[in-house]
């Protein structure tokens, strides 16, 4: 598929031919480059893009292929719009959005601002640091409903360690209260590092001289780090939340490893809404509208935050 | 770039040498099916067929909670993973009209295999479609039905018998009613025995696949439960919402609540083993397919087990599991497939299977006047399979499940509504469905 | 160094070190514990309280690797001297060994589908990196923001027509069907972060090139690739990182033949029970080679992370 003529002709040229090739203009190179990668994105992204669009106006199910098609317009979209458990699906995402947003910009700044005193061996803590964010989601997500089990699992016994509570007498993944919490807390354990990265970069990029001089006009600390610091940091912290944001709005091997979306539907994210309905219900119509609201959604959120970004790069 | 591409290269290697690779042949037939122990004593027993037919049988079995979910995408996405398949019993519906699996009536008549030699109660179940039609797309493989056991050893101590004597004023022994089973729980619970702390039962509550809707049925079944008010109706109001039907589906949440162990909010057949294996609850629900594994066990199995079927309460009713063979139309190998299936029909091999520890669904073995006695669970198994009844097996039937599932965890596990409000939930989605499908 | 006033008093990087130090061990549990679990017997596994100091045992990793079944012990007494350690430990469990699991598999699928795509995108994605990055192209901007947009659809919901696409192409389930996908998924990143590597190769070097009687391809091939290695280096193994640990993909389009690990170790169960060190032992085979991978990547991390929009 993405083998076009063109590439092959480019990979294997023979001596005549690549002397016509010398010839080309440096467009015509420029597009050789640029068309296998484009027409590759083109068949694996936009096509299936219409095509479930397409879909979305329709009742077709993938399971059913002896059934007739047939366009039932916006009715789709009607359904989803009003189904209230699709919105608590939604709510369940904002909640998990928000706080590992929120705990992840908290504890990712503060551990990059420690660093950033370049204590000795910091190079190396760091490192150790960033490992979980590199691990695959879905295998570290199963091995955490081990360490979530009441009683025998590491999590609940260190909980009960430290404050006396008998380790059976919560869990964290059957309790409708607790199960919320439970995806935030592996997904900041996950991705922590990746906001402290980012922050890093944005410390680090504050020059020595600005603090120099704030220290000879004899501003406080507090004001330093309220009017240097954070203002220099901003843009990259926003950029940490841009990535975070779209990750998570798309979260679902961690969650469905951990949960699967219960108990009951209290941690069912979008996504893992979505595949139920896609592949289990096989709603393909109805869940390619789905999707589609998904998608507009995050493109739309993220194009604002962008804008918001751009200004504050600006100013 | 050398060294990583050497590390790699050696990782290649070391993998290939731990991966056992098997030789692909042209008459290599796969068998699909999911991971639990009868799936073993299945390879067991094709090792005849290998050597009388000269075929050689690879099997992927899949665990259950994935089972469904994957094998149906597998079916629906055309692949040839899978030659043969032992399908639920559920599946038959968009088996047959999605034209997944043969159909396997000329075949029958061609070798002479008559499903008058097979339990009624499975062929209704695992073969036919329409229900009850002389349409076959799978041969019964496997009867099942959910059912209990418990710890004899504890039943049968006098000190524990003496405290439940005192406690509840009647002797203890196997529940007669799904009442009774209740209050024997709440015996047990938080209990010391033997310096544990013992817990009452381990059910069904599994969201993700039908661990939730196979166990509730259980309660549901016994208050005499119907789908649908005239059978092939779709009419469910009043029958799915009676007020027998939700006083069975609190009994199940207050079973849950009241008599269960911590953390199995989510537990299904894996779980309710574990919960059992390890000392932990006094009775346990699961499919009769484990019952050989559990009187083997070491630790509490043999003298310290015993079974008994799902307790009547308004009528005898158990929650129908099992599967069909069947043969999947993309396999590019039907006919060596369709060999395994006149070899598994076979009486002979019928009789070895339950040796085995498969339930075979054959006449000639059920029939046998030893058959009872063959096995402590084996009356249980024949009592179970008289008033089995099954989950709808329309082609909708993932969406139908996957409903239940839902309003079931919602209400049971997650405490969300009341059980009526939880039916009349359900009578809602399952309108939708059948709406969707022309059928209301 | 000479003392700087705005460089922090040593009180206070203790202070830091402390804290992050604590935070990094605190991280790290989980790791460690997936590790231990490993080499723990079943029972051991879900003892209560969890046990820290253990007998090690290999059992995890042989039930890993194989598939057993109970006999008993009758039969057990009449079989021949266990042949090596993997049968011994089975033996003690009243089991024997029957034939290898599918691990051993599911790990090559991941090794073939990972390093397939990773070369593909490279090689799609360096000729393409190189023309924006040298040519004048008409929409430059645009084709860049839509080759990143690519990569914010969730993957569930392109998904649905991928499965279709692939149902009738045949290619459901199949090594070359999983490499195309995640090299298209991989695309994005790999133009986006070679890009950025190579505009950081000076000009002059080609031009220099170019004036000496080399063609366009040879200058390319010759002068900018090998300026580029670290670069491409750095950015397969980010693209090998994502291609071994997808999950949601896999999930829904392979079934068993190019079945890959992370949908495969979840699934790992025992007889009749959940098998804990087996599902650990699968996990650390999984997640070391990234680990590895992560520490040799730690300079251009961040950089591999932000899709080259944080350079350090």
């Amino acid at each position: 598929m993405s083998e076009s003529p063109i590439t092959r002709m480019a990979e294997a040229t023979p001596q005549p031919l690549a002397r016509k090739v010398r010839g080309l203009s440096d467009r015509a190179i420029a597009w050789i480059f640029v068309a296998p990668t484009i027409f590759l994105l083109l068949a694996v992204n936009i096509f299936p893009l219409i095509w479930t669009i397409n879909l979305s106006f329709t009742n077709f199910k993938a399971n059913r292929p002896n059934r007739e098609v047939e366009y039932i317009g916006l009715r789709n979209y009607e359904r989803i719009l009003t189904d209230s458990d699709i919105w608590l699906s939604m709510q369940a995402t904002a909640h998990f959005l928000f706080w590992t947003i929120f705990f992840q910009v908290l504890i990712g700044f503060t551990l990059a601002w420690l660093i950033n005193k370049k204590f000795k061996g910091n190079d190396l803590w760091t490192t150790i640091i960033v490992l979980p964010m590199m691990l695959s989601p879905a295998v570290v997500g199963n091995f955490w409903t081990f360490l979530y089990q009441p009683q025998i699992g590491l999590f609940n016994y260190v909980v009960a360690f430290f404050t006396g509570a008998d380790p059976s007498s919560f869990e964290m993944l059957g309790s409708v209260q607790l199960a919320p919490w439970a995806i935030v807390i592996v997904d900041t354990w996950m991705w922590t590092p990746f906001v402290m990265l980012i922050c890093l970069a944005g410390l680090r990029s504050i020059p020595d001289y600005i603090y120099e001089a704030a220290e000879i006009d004899r501003a406080s600390k507090w004001r330093q780090f309220w009017t240097i610091t954070v203002p220099m940091v901003m843009p990259f912290l926003m950029l940490a939340v841009l990535f975070r944001g779209i990750e998570n709005f798309k979260m679902f091997d961690l969650v469905v490893q951990l949960t699967g979306g219960g108990p009951g539907s209290t941690t069912e994210l979008a996504s893992i809404n979505l595949k139920r309905e896609a592949f289990e219900k096989w709603r393909t119509g109805y869940s390619s509208a789905f999707a589609i609201i998904l998608f507009v959604t995050v493109f739309g959120l993220a194009s604002i935050y962008v804008k918001a970004l751009n200004k504050v790069k600006d100013r | 770039m050398t060294k990583r591409t050497k590390t790699a290269v050696s990782l290649l290697a070391l993998t290939a040498a731990a991966g056992f690779g098997s030789a692909a042949q042209a008459d290599d037939l796969t068998l699909c099916w999911a991971a639990w122990d009868p799936a073993n004593a299945l390879v067991e027993l094709s090792k005849d067929f290998e050597e009388k037919t000269g075929h050689t049988m690879s099997f992927e079995f899949i665990p259950w909670p994935n089972f469904a979910d994957r094998m149906l995408n597998e079916l629906n996405s055309g692949g040839k993973l899978c030659d043969l398949l032992i399908g639920d019993s559920q599946w038959i519906g968009g088996g047959a009209e999605n034209g997944h699996y043969v159909k396997l009536n000329d075949f029958f008549e061609a070798e002479g295999i008559s499903m008058d030699d097979f339990a009624p109660a499975t062929v209704y179940a695992y073969s036919t479609w329409p229900k009850g039609t002389p349409n076959y797309y799978a041969l019964p493989a496997m009867g099942d039905a959910n059912g209990w056991f418990y710890r004899k050893d504890w039943f049968e101590n006098e000190e524990i018998r003496a405290a439940y004597k005192e406690a509840t004023g009647k002797g203890l022994g196997e529940p007669k009613s799904q009442k009774e089973l209740m209050e024997i729980a709440k015996f047990f619970q938080g209990r010391e025995i033997d310096g544990n702390t013992v817990y009452g039962v381990s059910i069904f509550t599994e969201r993700g696949s039908e661990g939730i809707t196979m166990g509730a049925t259980g309660a549901l079944y016994a208050w005499g439960f119907k789908y649908e008010n005239t059978p092939g109706s779709y009419d469910m109001e009043g029958a799915v919402n009676s007020p027998e039907a939700i006083e069975a589906l609190e009994f199940y949440k207050e079973l849950y609540e009241c008599c269960t162990p911590p953390g199995y909010t989510n537990s299904y057949m894996g779980e309710s083993l574990d919960a059992f294996k390890s000392g932990q609850v006094a009775m346990a629900m699961n499919w009769f397919a484990f019952f050989p594994g559990l009187y083997q066990d070491p630790d509490v199995g043999g003298d310290k087990i015993d079974f008994f079927v799902n307790p009547p309460q308004n009528q005898p009713g158990s929650t129908l599991g099992g599967q069909g063979i069947s043969v999947v139309s993309y396999s590019d190998k039907q006919d060596a497939a369709l060999e395994y299936i006149k070899w598994f029909a076979d009486p002979e091999i019928q009789a070895r299977w339950w040796e085995l520890g498969g339930y075979s669904a054959h006449n000639a073995v059920l029939n046998d006047p030893g058959f009872v006695d063959s096995q402590p669970f084996a009356g249980d198994f024949l009592e179970a399979m008289q008033n089995v009844q099954d989950f709808w097996q329309e082609p909708a039937y993932a969406e139908l499940l996957l409903a239940m599932q839902k309003r079931l965890h919602d209400y049971v596990v997650a405490d969300k509504g009341t059980a009526e409000e939880a039916l009349n939930l359900l009578i809602e989605d399952w309108t939708e469905v059948f709406e969707d499908e022309g059928k209301l | 160094m000479s003392y700087s006033i705005t460089d922090p008093s040593p009180r206070q990087k203790w202070f830091a070190g402390t804290l992050v130090i604590l935070y990094a061990l605190i991280t790290l549990m989980p790791l460690v514990w997936i590790l231990m679990t490993g080499f723990k017997t079943p029972p051991d596994s879900i003892s209560y309280p969890p046990k820290v100091i253990f007998q090690p045992s290999l059992e995890g990793y042989v039930n890993l690797f194989t598939t057993r079944t109970r006999v008993s012990p009758d039969d057990l007494a009449a079989l021949p001297p266990p042949a090596n350690f993997a049968e011994e430990i089975v033996r003690n469990r009243d089991m024997v060994i029957v034939g290898p699991s599918k691990f051993g598999e599911r790990f090559m699928n991941s090794v073939i589908i990972g390093f397939g795509s990773t070369f593909l995108s490279i090689f799609l994605g360096t000729l393409a990196a190189y023309a924006f990055s040298r040519y004048k192209i008409p929409l430059k901007d645009d084709l860049l923001f839509f080759i990143l947009s690519t990569r914010m659809m969730p993957p569930i919901a392109v998904a649905i027509p991928i499965f279709l696409m692939y149902r009738t192409l045949g290619l459901s389930d199949t090594h070359l069907g999983m490499i195309l996908l995640y090299t298209a998924v991989n695309i994005s990143l790999a133009v986006w972060l070679l890009k950025g590597f190579i505009d950081e190769i000076p000009r002059e070097y080609e031009e220099a090139a170019l004036i000496d009687g080399y063609t366009r391809f040879q200058a390319f091939y010759k002068v900018v690739l090998p300026q580029a290695a670290t670069g491409i280096a750095s950015t397969a193994i980010f693209c090998l990182i994502f291609a071994w640990n997808e999950y949601a993909f896999a999930v829904l389009l392979t079934s068993g033949t190019a079945q890959t690990a992370p949908p495969f170790i979840p699934t790992i169960i025992g007889v009749g029970g959940l098998d804990w060190p087996a599902v650990a032992a699968g996990a650390t085979i999984f997640l070391l080679p990234v680990m590895v991978f992560t520490i040799l990547l730690r300079k251009h991390l961040l950089r591999g992370i932000t899709f080259g929009a944080v350079r350090k």
